[in-house]
């Protein structure tokens, strides 16, 4: 926890005003593409990441020899997502990291026992960076899955959180409190289940710490889950109401 | 409860950015104010209707918003405590923040006084208060906007909540917002949006209670100044200055004034190995000693040589113009220096054309008495000779005139011979002890105030016991024969010594040392306010405490016959001090005695003497002396360096007896078995933190260090090999001479000069080999054993104790970069400690010459082209015999003209006088008497008695008056002794 910078002020704000506990702005839309089978944009304050997802469909080559279903995901950032012109949109080391983090939380969700030799192909894209990259990527991902009709046992939702110096957790970290040296906790959820299915940290603190933030992540991922549930629920309407079942639910 | 704004910034990194932030704004923001019924106020009312201020330009009750200048230039006035009920916008502190980072905290300080009433509005973040910035509009007259928008919020929002009924009722007048700002550009705009403005001069100057307040005021200019012409080239701009620096044409560095002649001083640059001549008052162009500066370097034939001349500055009244024929003196100073200055000795010449940055902060000194009676305006002359006078405006002259009083600068005009500034405060009468201390602890950056209700409400509560739960932690060692050795007077005793026979015929050694962190818990304010000072400073008769006298002296202290808590590390050694085995733990001890370095002595030395505690004494002693010579044969080096002890009266603290530090066998005793633990407890700490480990490491000299001892033992005829601490060692051994017994002190102490300064580091941040110790030739060291009086002991015992599983970690503990900002601030205590200690020795030492003459022997330390460095042991003191010079005239001192010369010798370093040659070591006999011609600088004036020169030396009968020869004790002893062990 090497900051020099203070992510608190005394007055009890964050560096852009929000409080502690607060998240950021959150706007979500399903179903924004029509060619692939489940498609979602979200935006968490300035982040802003678009996802899709093909199938699930007959799993090719090799690969039809397991009995499981292969998650494919594929992580990008555009190549105006961050203040300076980011050169390799795909395939460098952070984003394959993305990837199989990508890959490692979905996994725990999706029903895979329904889907055998089948794939799944996810693909994110990170249109705006402004901290909590993956969080958000995971989250769109989500409701993408959902939007594709994909069984999942839970919705899997990830938060970010940090820790102040004077050692209050922060929840959902922009950009600019990333790099003024935090460190930064990620936690991938299944909030209701209380399962952590994912868990990353970069830089220290002390283990005494630990928990509350991770509790603090915890506390965002509930919160996030909400919100997601309640866009699933408004988009249903909207897409029932051509069906006229909208008001059956 | 949120709503969203982006706003956008650019910035340069090469290239431009376009960085896009989210800002929240909030309307869950509260006004803290107790009139308000409004606001959602989750804090608790900061600006009260109670503290009213009674203002002749204000009618009615007000709070006060403060625009960034005013805090920035006003902070003298602000910190009284007449000012209150005042709103510090967010936009202000940023401001602040960003300009100025001492203001920033003194000012923070004040918000954090929850009685002073300063309530801090985020208006950055509020829903209407909030700016955005429009465009072409500069960041600072977004600044501005913001400010006046928020104070025209405030005022709008308290007229609301004041109903003109109740007001009716209570016969009050409604309270009212003002904004107070010195910039007359922001106070018309301000007056246009019809809010309460004015400056903050008029401002202050319109509390008629409070008339002194004005002379707290920060002056940009002078009333009634006299339009005189500049006297000053002007300063380049910073753009021209950096455009300058860039392309290499001007230079920059750190000014440093001299010390001897106001109209002289250098700037440090990198390129230049002595650093550029500034002479002149044009050339120094308003700078002062410490001051960033830009150079333009001179064309080589104007260069200069440094003139060697101690020059004065004469009085001057405050509405004197520098006449004429000043100027012709000055003009021909620098004249008679270039002509004399021999083309070898002309070094890089410059002038100044520029501040980068200025390093001004609050200076100590008195007022010059005035000429001219019932005037304002004084001149203020500082106590460090370095720095200009100042000019001031006071009305309490009278009474300020023999005290000691604070000034800072504000501004220094072109037009201006001294620069401008404006009292803060006075210390106390001129010769006063307690005065003089707190000038030495101020000089020195000495935290002394007393300790805050916040930190003391940290201690234990009294009455103080050991409960069961602590017996049943700590290791039970009250029955052991343990004791203390300390110097007499000693009531913060931090370690205790025991030794007895184990079965198996090894001995067992215990060292156990004050268990400070049990007391002082990580994070809390009375840890970090002792983090802060560091150290315990001692001053003759005075001690100023790192942590309450509750802890230092009682809680912690392990006094006899008491049960206190202690960290103790334990040894099994054998009889040859072989260490067998080593443990730590927290214990439970009871000291059987408490003795001075002298009653144990005499208890080892007396045979009659058979209990406990004196076999144990003479046991330690034993495997001390083993210890000491195993040491010794690794490479440690016997240092010294003249100490003295002041006897001081009690009530009048006035120094009455001086003695020289005695070392006894028993020092020896304690100060190994110190060493011994903390070398112990330094391997166990970094194997077990191998990355935020506080150890203290000395580095080993560069040879060049070395030159003046290799030479001067050269010339006595004894060969000094530096080649590694333990030849060093052998051969200082060697340096004895039959019939001259100090010489092998003297050698020593000249030796310790050449040493490196010792420091804290932590063992992350250096390759292990740099660990070495080279003064103990110890590969690992640190500081175990003073935890009541260091605090770096303190942490030692922190990771000790984390490491044995005695107590928890915490974050802190285990952070490299906190841990090395904190060795950085210990390091520079423990340099400013020892510098105020020996600072208020020669304090003492002038007090105790105070009407006093005396003959003393000395030795000849150094001996140099003019004169001898004199060294007396019996007081520790070191002064400058001065020497005619062959050169007379060109000095500026008055001096007779004599028939007797001294010729120096560069080959092999005397002085001969007739028949009389000095050579360094020499003994002489000097006179020692005070000269209190000037009242802020006294100082020692060396006079030679013996080798008697007949027409040059004193006379045995005292009757001998012209000072011939001025000595001054070496600047407050701090050069000579910056390199001390340790």
């Amino acid at each position: 926890m090497a900051s020099n910078f203070e992510l608190l002020s005394e007055q009890g704000l964050r560096l852009d005003g929000r409080r502690p506990h607060e998240l950021r702005h959150i706007k979500c839309k399903l179903g924004v593409f029509e060619q692939p089978d489940g498609s979602a944009y979200m935006e968490q304050g300035n982040t802003k990441v678009l996802a899709a997802v093909y199938g699930p469909h007959q799993a090719k080559g090799k690969k039809t020899e397991s009995n499981d279903v292969i998650i494919n995901c594929q992580y990008s950032q555009a190549t105006f997502s961050t203040a300076e012109r980011k050169n390799r949109p795909r395939g460098d080391r952070k984003s394959l990291e993305f990837k199989m983090y990508l890959q490692q939380a979905l996994s725990a969700a999706i029903k895979s026992e329904l889907y055998p030799r089948s794939q799944i192909d996810i693909y994110v894209e990170v249109l705006q960076a402004d901290g909590a990259n993956y969080a958000v990527a995971l989250n769109a991902a989500t409701l993408a899955l959902i939007d594709a009709g994909i069984c999942l046992n839970e919705f899997i939702v990830a938060c970010t959180a940090s820790l102040s110096k004077s050692n209050i957790p922060l929840t959902d970290i922009s950009h600019f409190e990333e790099v003024s040296g935090g460190p930064k906790l990620t936690v991938a959820a299944l909030p209701t289940a209380e399962k952590i299915a994912f868990l990353e940290m970069s830089e220290r603190f002390h283990i005494d710490h630990l928990e509350t933030v991770i509790e603090t992540a915890m506390a965002g991922c509930r919160e996030i889950r909400d919100i997601l549930e309640a866009a699933v629920k408004e988009h249903l309407l909207h897409m029932g109401s051509a069906a006229d079942w909208a008001r059956v639910c | 409860m949120q709503t969203l704004r982006e706003f956008t910034r650019k910035t340069k990194r090469g290239n431009i950015l376009k960085i896009v932030r989210e800002h929240y704004l909030r309307d869950d923001i509260g006004c803290g104010s107790d009139l308000c019924r409004q606001c959602f106020q989750n804090e608790v009312y900061q600006l009260t209707s109670q503290h009213e201020i009674r203002s002749t330009l204000f009618k009615c009750p007000h709070y006060l918003v403060l625009d960034t200048n005013v805090v920035l230039d006003q902070i003298d006035v602000l910190e009284e405590d007449v000012i209150r009920n005042v709103v510090v916008l967010t936009t202000v502190l940023n401001e602040v923040k960003h300009k100025s980072s001492s203001i920033y905290k003194r000012f923070n300080e004040l918000i954090h006084d929850r009685t002073r009433n300063f309530y801090v509005f985020v208006n950055e973040h509020h829903k209407e208060t909030y700016a955005d910035r429009e465009p072409d509009e500069t960041a600072n007259d977004r600044n501005d906007r913001a400010i006046r928008l928020a104070t025209k919020w405030y005022d709008d929002h308290l007229q609301a909540s004041q109903s003109p009924k109740d007001l009716e009722r209570s016969g009050r007048a409604a309270t009212r917002v003002i904004l107070l700002t010195d910039d007359a550009g922001n106070r018309a705009k301000a007056e246009a949006e019809s809010i309460l403005v004015a400056s903050a001069g008029d401002y202050v100057k319109s509390l008629e209670e409070f008339p002194l307040l004005v002379d707290k005021l920060s002056h940009k200019t002078f009333e009634n100044e006299k339009k005189g012409l500049p006297q000053y080239p002007p300063h380049l701009s910073m753009k021209e200055l950096l455009e300058g620096l860039r392309q290499k044409k001007l230079l920059q560095g750190a000014f440093q004034a001299s010390r001897e002649n106001y109209l002289e001083g250098s700037v440090n640059v990198e390129q230049y190995e002595k650093g550029i001549l500034i002479q002149g008052r044009e050339s120094l162009n308003r700078a002062v000693d410490g001051d960033l500066v830009a150079v333009e370097l001179l064309p080589e034939n104007e260069w200069s040589a440094p003139s060697e001349i101690v020059l004065e500055e004469k009085n001057v009244y405050a509405d004197e113009v520098p006449s004429e024929e000043r100027a012709e003196d000055e003009k021909d100073m620098l004249k008679q220096v270039r002509a004399a200055a021999s083309f070898a000795e002309r070094t890089p010449t410059g002038r100044i054309v520029g501040i980068v940055r200025r390093k001004w902060r609050q200076y100590c000194g008195i007022l010059q008495p005035s000429l001219i009676e019932d005037t304002n305006r004084h001149i203020f002359v500082p106590a460090d000779r370095k720095i200009p006078r100042i000019r001031i405006e006071t009305r309490q002259a009278a009474k300020l005139q023999n005290q000691r009083i604070i000034v800072t600068i504000d501004t220094w005009p072109r037009n201006s011979r001294y620069p401008h500034g404006h009292f803060v405060r006075s210390l106390g009468p001129l010769g006063d002890t307690a005065t003089e201390n707190e000038v030495i602890l101020l000089e020195h950056d000495v935290p002394h105030c007393k300790f805050s209700d916040e930190v003391l409400s940290f201690l234990p509560q009294m009455p103080w016991t050991i409960t069961e739960e602590d017996y049943a932690k700590r290791v039970d060692l009250r029955d052991l024969y343990i004791c203390s050795v300390d110097p007499p007077g000693c009531t913060d005793i931090d370690d205790a010594l025991h030794c007895r026979e184990l079965p198996n015929g090894n001995l067992e050694v215990g060292v156990h040392i004050a268990d400070v962190s049990h007391f002082i818990r990580p994070g809390n304010a009375l840890d970090k306010e002792a983090g802060s000072r560091g150290t315990t400073v001692y001053l003759v008769g005075k001690r100023i405490d790192m942590v309450p006298e509750l802890l230092s002296s009682n809680l912690c202290s392990l006094v006899g016959g008491v049960e206190r808590f202690a960290f103790s590390c334990v040894w099994e050694v054998d009889k040859e001090a072989n260490v067998l085995s080593k443990r730590f733990h927290k214990s439970v001890i009871k000291s059987k005695r408490a003795m001075t370095y002298e009653e144990a002595q005499v208890i080892i030395d007396d045979p009659t003497q058979q209990n406990e505690i004196a076999k144990s004494l003479r046991n330690l002693n034993r495997l001390a002396k083993i210890l000491k010579k195993r040491r010794m044969d690794n490479g440690a080096l016997v240092l010294a360096s003249p100490e003295i002890r002041f006897q001081v009266d009690s009530e009048t603290h006035e120094p009455l007896e001086v003695e020289v530090k005695q070392m006894r066998e028993t020092n020896s005793m304690v100060e190994e078995f110190m060493l011994l633990a903390n070398i112990t407890v330094a391997e166990h700490i970094a194997t077990e933190f191998s990355e935020c480990a506080v150890l203290r490491r000395h580095p080993r000299p560069p040879p060049t260090n070395f030159d003046p001892l290799v030479k001067a033992a050269r010339y006595q005829g004894f060969q000094v090999d530096i080649e590694s601490g333990l030849e060093l060692s052998y051969s200082l051994d060697k340096c004895v001479k039959a019939d001259n017994p100090y010489f092998n002190t003297m050698i020593r102490i000249l030796t310790t000069r050449c040493m490196m300064q010792a420091v804290y580091f932590i063992s992350g941040s250096l390759q292990k080999e740099e660990f070495f110790h080279y003064g103990l030739a110890a590969p690992i060291y640190t500081h175990f054993t003073s935890p009541i009086r260091r605090y770096s002991d303190i942490m030692v015992h922190r990771l000790l104790a984390a490491s044995i599983g005695a107590d928890s970690t915490y974050a802190q503990l285990l952070e490299r970069k906190s841990n090395e900002e904190l060795c950085h601030n210990l390091n520079y205590r423990h340099k400013m400690a020892q510098y105020a200690g020996r600072a208020s020795v020669a304090l003492n030492t002038h007090l105790f010459f105070r009407g006093k003459e005396e003959d003393e022997e000395g030795y000849v330390l150094f001996v140099r082209k003019n004169a001898l460095q004199v060294l007396i042991p019996k007081y520790g003191l070191e002064g400058t015999l001065y020497l005619k010079s062959d050169k007379d005239g060109k000095d500026g001192l008055e001096r007779v003209k004599s028939e007797f010369v001294f010729t120096f010798n560069e080959e092999d370093y005397t002085q001969r006088c007739g028949d009389v040659v000095f050579h360094s070591f020499d003994p002489v006999t000097v006179r020692l008497s005070l000269d209190s011609s000037n009242v802020q600088h006294e100082k020692l004036i060396f006079r030679l008695v013996k080798p008697y020169i007949k027409g040059f030396s004193v006379e045995t009968t005292s009757d001998v008056t012209n000072a011939q020869v001025i000595a001054t004790p070496p600047p407050s002893k701090k050069t000579k002794k910056d390199k001390k062990k340790k």
